[in-house]
Order: C-alpha cells, then sequence, then structure tokens
C-alpha cells in the first residue's frame, strides 16, 4: 500500500496549481466578478492543451491516459483557485462531445432541476426545455431552473459528477483553511495576532481536521472508485468545505462579510456544488443502504 | 495513490489470517473484566501465542503498512486486544528498544515479547495531566540508587504490572522539561501502594500509584538524567500513530450492527435515524482511509506518525462517541440498561476526547505544529 502522492500526480498537482495561479489570479477572479458571465476562452483553450479535459482518455484519442485519482488533484486545484465554468460536465464530456477535449467546446448538463452556466455553454447535455433562469446566489455561477429536471439517478455521470465536485469542495476546505490561518497569523487585536487566542486557534484547526479527513475519503475514492466511498466522500467534503468557508469568515470577523473579501465566494461555490449530483440526503441513503448489504 | 497490497503485504496478510483461523478457536473464554490475574494471564498467554507464531514485534519492526495489517486483520478476525501488553508493547518496550543500552534491552524487551512481563505507565500526576511537564513526584539520587517519592495517577494494570515506566523529577531547579528522569520501576518495590481508581462505567480499569522513598537502582534509569522528556516524546508518538486502528475497524462492525438492529425494531424506518447511520458510515470509511494516509506517510518519511496522529486521534475520539450516541437512539429505553453492551461502551467512550491527549490539547498541537499558530494560553 503506498496511499501518498506519487511524484508523476504531485507534478501534476503543482503544473495545475502555476497554470491556474498564471491564468487566474486575484486580478483575473476580480475581472470575472465585475464581467459578463461567461467562461474566458482563453484561459478554457489553455486548460485544454494542459489536458484539463482529457486526461483521462486513451492517448490514442488525444489524452493522457490517465485515472480518476490525477482528476481528483487537478480538480482540486481548480477549486482552490475558485475557477468557474462548468469544468465537471466538460470533463465528462470529453471524448464524448466535439471540442470539449480540447477547452473550445464548453459544455454543461443537465443536473436534478438546475443547470449551471446554461447561456455560455456550447452544448446542453440533457433536456433543458423550458429553462428560466434564477438569479444565483453565487455571482460566478449562473443558473437556470429545469421545469422537467431528471433524478440524479437517472444520469449517466452521476458518480463521477459527485467524486469531482468533491475533488473542487477538498479544494475549497484546504484553501480556505489557509486564508483563516494567514489572517489569524497577521491581525492583531489586544496586542497579539488573533491565532494566539485559543478560540480562534481551534476553529484554525478544526479546519485543518475536516480538510485532512475529507482528502483521505476523497482519494480513497478515486482510487477505488466505489459508490459508497464516493457517496461517503462527498458527505465529507461538503462538510469540509462549507463549514470551513463559514468557519473562515468567521475568522476574518467584519472583514469577511464584505464583498471584497474573497471568502464568501467560497462559501457561495461551496454552497451552489452541495445542490450537485442528488444532494447531500441521497448519499446518506446509499451510505446508510451498504451498512445493511450483507446482513439481508 | 495505491491502495492495494504489494506482494510482500499480501503474503504477510494471507500468512496471519491462515494463522488465526487456525488458532482463535482454541482460545480459552475471555475472563469477566472485573478478575485482573485472569486478564492478566490471558493477555500474557495471547502475547505468548503471538510470539511462538513469529508476530510478537510487529508493532515494533514491521513496516507501518504491514502494522496496520496486523492491527486490521487480528480485529476482523476477533482476535484478543493487545489487553495488559499495552504499555510494553507501545509504550515502555519502543522507548527501551530506542533509547536504552544494549544491556536493557537484552533484559526488559524479550520478556515483553514473550508474554511473560507486564508494564504500567507512570506518567500522570494529580497536579500533571495535559501539562505532563508539571511533575512533582521527586528522585534524590544516593550513591547507584534514586529514592522516589511522590504520586502518580490513571496507571492502567498497576495492580498486576511487574514494571512500571516512571517519569520523575530529579532536578527540581532546572526548566521544567530539563529536570526530568525515565526510570523502569519493579512494581515489587516495597514503598509502592497501588489504589484501584473505579470510573464512571463502574470498573476499576487504573489506579493511583502513591510512592514513598521507593528505592530504584541508577542502573533501571534510560537515557542521561534529566532528559527523560526527550525519551519519552519517542513513545508519545506511538500512541497517536496506528494505536486505535483497529478500534475503527471494530467500530466499522458496531455500525452495521446497529443498522441490523434498526432494522429488526423498525427504527431504520426514521430517516433521521437512517441518515444519522449514514453519516457515521461516511465518518469511519474516511477514518480507516485517514489511517492509510498517515501509515503511508510514515512510512514514506521513515518515522513514526507525528501531528498527522493528531488529526486522526481527535476526529477518531469524537466519532467513537457519535457512534454511541446514535446507538443509543437505536437502543430506545434501552440505552438505559447497562447490561446491554453498547450501555457500557457508550460510557468508556466518554474516556476518549480526555486521554492521551485532549481535545483540546490536540487542537493546540494542530494550530501551533501544523498552521504555525502563534503560541497561546
Amino acid at each position: 500500500m503506498r496511499f501518498g502522492l506519487t511524484e508523476d500526480q504531485r507534478a501534476l498537482r503543482d503544473a495545475t496549481r502555476r497554470l491556474l495561479a498564471r491564468h487566474f489570479g486575484g486580478q483575473a477572479l476580480r475581472a470575472a466578478l465585475d464581467g459578463p458571465a461567461r467562461p474566458d476562452r482563453a484561459l478554457w483553450r489553455a486548460l485544454g492543451e494542459a489536458g484539463f479535459f482529457s486526461l483521462r482518455l486513451p492517448e490514442a484519442r488525444g489524452g493522457a491516459g490517465l485515472g480518476l485519482p490525477e482528476a481528483v488533484l487537478v480538480f482540486e486545484e481548480a477549486g482552490r483557485a475558485l475557477l468557474p465554468g462548468p469544468l465537471v460536465a466538460t470533463h465528462l464530456a470529453a471524448g464524448a462531445v466535439a471540442g470539449a477535449a480540447t477547452g473550445e467546446a464548453v459544455v454543461t448538463d443537465v443536473d436534478g432541476g438546475l443547470v449551471e452556466w446554461l447561456a455560455a455553454a456550447d452544448v446542453v447535455r440533457g433536456d433543458a426545455t423550458g429553462a428560466v433562469p434564477l438569479r444565483s446566489l453565487d455571482p460566478l455561477t449562473p443558473l437556470h431552473r429545469v421545469p422537467s429536471g431528471r433524478p440524479a439517478h437517472e444520469r449517466r455521470d452521476v458518480r463521477l459528477t459527485v467524486l469531482l465536485t468533491a475533488a473542487e469542495q477538498l479544494g475549497t476546505a484546504g484553501r480556505v483553511c489557509e486564508l483563516a490561518a494567514q489572517h489569524a497569523r497577521a491581525r492583531e487585536q489586544f496586542g497579539r495576532p488573533v491565532g494566539a487566542f485559543q478560540a480562534v486557534a481551534h476553529l484554525c484547526a478544526g479546519m485543518l481536521v475536516r480538510t485532512e479527513t475529507a482528502r483521505a475519503a476523497v482519494y480513497a475514492a478515486a482510487v477505488t472508485g466505489d459508490p459508497v466511498d464516493v457517496a461517503a466522500a462527498r458527505l465529507l467534503a461538503d462538510e469540509a468545505a462549507v463549514r470551513g468557508a463559514r468557519d473562515c469568515l468567521q475568522v476574518h470577523g467584519g472583514m469577511g462579510f464584505t464583498w471584497e473579501s474573497e471568502v464568501h465566494l467560497h462559501l457561495k461555490r461551496a454552497w451552489v456544488r452541495t445542490r450537485r449530483g442528488g444532494g447531500v440526503t441521497e448519499s446518506e441513503e446509499v451510505v446508510a443502504a451498504d451498512l445493511l448489504a450483507g446482513t439481508a | 495513490m495505491d491502495l492495494s497490497d504489494t506482494p510482500e503485504e499480501e503474503e504477510f496478510r494471507a500468512r496471519l489470517r491462515a494463522w488465526l483461523a487456525a488458532v482463535l478457536p482454541g482460545l480459552p473464554p475471555k475472563p469477566p473484566p472485573d478478575d485482573w490475574p485472569a486478564r492478566r494471564a490471558y493477555d500474557l498467554g495471547w502475547q505468548h501465542r503471538l510470539h511462538d507464531a513469529g508476530y510478537a514485534g510487529v508493532h515494533w519492526d514491521a513496516s507501518p503498512a504491514i502494522r496496520l495489517i496486523f492491527l486490521e486483520e487480528t480485529e476482523k478476525a476477533g482476535a484478543p486486544y493487545v489487553g495488559a501488553n499495552f504499555v510494553g508493547l507501545l509504550h515502555a518496550g519502543p522507548t527501551i528498544a530506542a533509547e536504552g543500552t544494549a544491556e536493557q534491552r537484552a533484559r526488559w524487551l524479550p520478556p515483553i515479547l514473550r508474554g511473560e512481563e507486564v508494564w504500567c505507565q507512570g506518567f500522570s500526576e494529580p497536579e500533571a495531566g495535559s501539562d505532563l511537564a508539571a511533575l512533582r513526584t521527586r528522585a534524590r539520587r544516593e550513591g547507584d540508587t534514586y529514592v522516589v517519592t511522590g504520586s502518580k495517577l490513571w496507571t492502567s494494570h498497576a495492580e498486576v504490572a511487574d514494571w512500571c515506566e516512571l517519569l520523575v523529577r530529579t532536578d527540581p531547579e532546572a526548566p521544567r522539561h530539563r529536570g526530568i528522569t525515565w526510570l523502569a520501576l519493579p512494581m515489587d518495590t516495597p514503598g509502592i501502594t497501588v489504589r484501584p481508581l473505579r470510573t464512571l462505567a463502574g470498573s476499576a480499569e487504573f489506579a493511583e500509584v502513591f510512592l514513598d522513598e521507593v528505592r530504584v537502582p541508577v542502573a533501571n534509569r534510560v537515557g542521561d538524567e534529566n532528559d527523560g522528556w526527550r525519551v519519552t516524546m519517542v513513545t508519545l508518538s506511538f500512541e497517536r500513530g496506528t494505536a486505535f486502528a483497529g478500534e475503527v475497524v471494530a467500530c466499522r462492525r458496531v455500525l452495521t450492527e446497529l443498522a441490523a438492529a434498526a432494522r429488526g425494531n423498525g427504527r431504520w424506518d426514521d430517516p433521521a435515524l437512517r441518515r444519522r447511520l449514514g453519516r457515521l458510515g461516511a465518518e469511519f470509511r474516511a477514518l480507516w482511509r485517514l489511517v492509510q494516509w498517515n501509515v503511508s506517510a510514515a512510512g514514506t518519511s521513515g518515522g513514526v506518525p507525528g501531528a498527522g496522529g493528531s488529526v486522526f486521534k481527535l476526529r477518531y475520539s469524537h466519532a467513537r462517541q457519535e457512534l454511541y450516541d446514535a446507538a443509543a437512539d437505536v437502543l430506545g429505553d434501552d440505552c438505559l440498561d447497562l447490561d446491554r453492551p453498547w450501555t457500557l461502551d457508550r460510557l468508556s467512550s466518554l474516556s476518549y476526547t480526555i486521554a492521551a491527549g485532549t481535545s483540546q490539547i490536540q487542537h493546540g498541537i494542530i494550530a501551533e505544529r501544523i498552521l504555525g499558530l502563534p503560541k497561546g494560553r
């Protein structure tokens, strides 16, 4: 058993982090926030060139022949960077929808009663007839409601949607933990860094504990691909991202409540992701049902 | 990321499984929990069998991955716990192996491995719990002897131990971490009084040990005089590493039993309970993966798990308490019946967030050592 990252996996993670820092740093994030809601096509193609969408395709079909663990690592980075766009849907369309693998086609899909990025997408998978826009909670994820909808279990890629979304949540969880720790080291009140107060320090430690537990669950689910492992990973990752972002906001005090701070964007994105692939309840039921398996 | 066994690990697992299947049916029945001499004999007997089959030192000399397979397979097979051998195998033994002289290793290690001698731990004191370095038990040097006076608390297996790994203060003037010494104390030395302590679960799981002018040979000192704090830190990281790995396997089994019981008594139809058990299922799956992750990290860094152990310990101890709270929900009125095993387990789970470093101490370790936050009080 060698559960840790291989050299190649570390290199892939680091390269992805550098690529995203170059193409989607703090300024690009601000620009995306102020600009119209459409994916940055140049960035999308850069991701395509880097293999973000195609990495699991066989080499003969223009991919890198890599597996779910590698996909999870790059989606974790996307989550960290708050990268907008229907990334999971496009990744899962690679090989099936022309242009998805190279980042030339932006693909979205109908997930339950919602579609992300409908107006900006080139291709929509599923039936989006009668879709109505809603005023999205997350300024960087435009949403439509779909009256017909379709339950999660009727979708082809629900297991992979859930897994890759969990990887994004993991990225968020790690990032907000770093942001909170940075702030707690730098911000001084009562003559010392606020991180010297146990009440604040323990909030930060709790964020790290949830992140690292979720990391083990998400990576293991990527290795096994087992649907129960995936459902479990999702529960841990959702919790780590949402509670992490909330605690990060709390650690930031008044600054955390401002539009200017980055923290609310992480929380809002994390909330959007909790609705993907059938929601938390379904995942809880999947793991619960497994407890009875073998005793029937 | 690879969760599969290497050929060597696969072979170890298969051999261990076959051995367990052969030997477990022939074990004597478990002794009652309050019969300490019988428990001592039972636990030593099991260690003796492990020794004869070549598994005695798995905790010490095997790779972390092999150690994990050992814990996983013995738990799955329902083999006895480490029990009275805990301190010898997981604290005192590794300390002596790492810091003792050749003579000391030859004297103390083989009886631990063969299942002949029981060790207990004399670290905590009434005034030194989480703040272990505040310990006051005093040792004064008289020629080739230390004369020890003080008292120790939470000493498991003290009534039946042959030896005690003892921390004493040898230099009261030095900064508190630098005046401590590690001694091996024979428990039959005159001047020792053991008073069993009853836990809230009703049983006497540990004791208070009073030391009155107890004479310990200087030859029983491991490491240098006043270097006991460093010597001790070797053992503490062992405790937070894989020590609970077998228990995670056990908790996962309890969870399936809970689900079956809930289906039996109709509680399973309550979606809130079902979802709660589902969440716990996810939790213990994740904890098992976290053990594997930490073990892999320890394997590559060559050391024992460090702060990663704190992450696991913290999360696991709370999950265990939640598990038995859920069990109470499944049991309904029976959760008040001490004859239901889960009721007693619920009570003992209360110690998990306190023993081996409270949750608050673990949070502090994580905040300072992993997140680099300033030290606070």
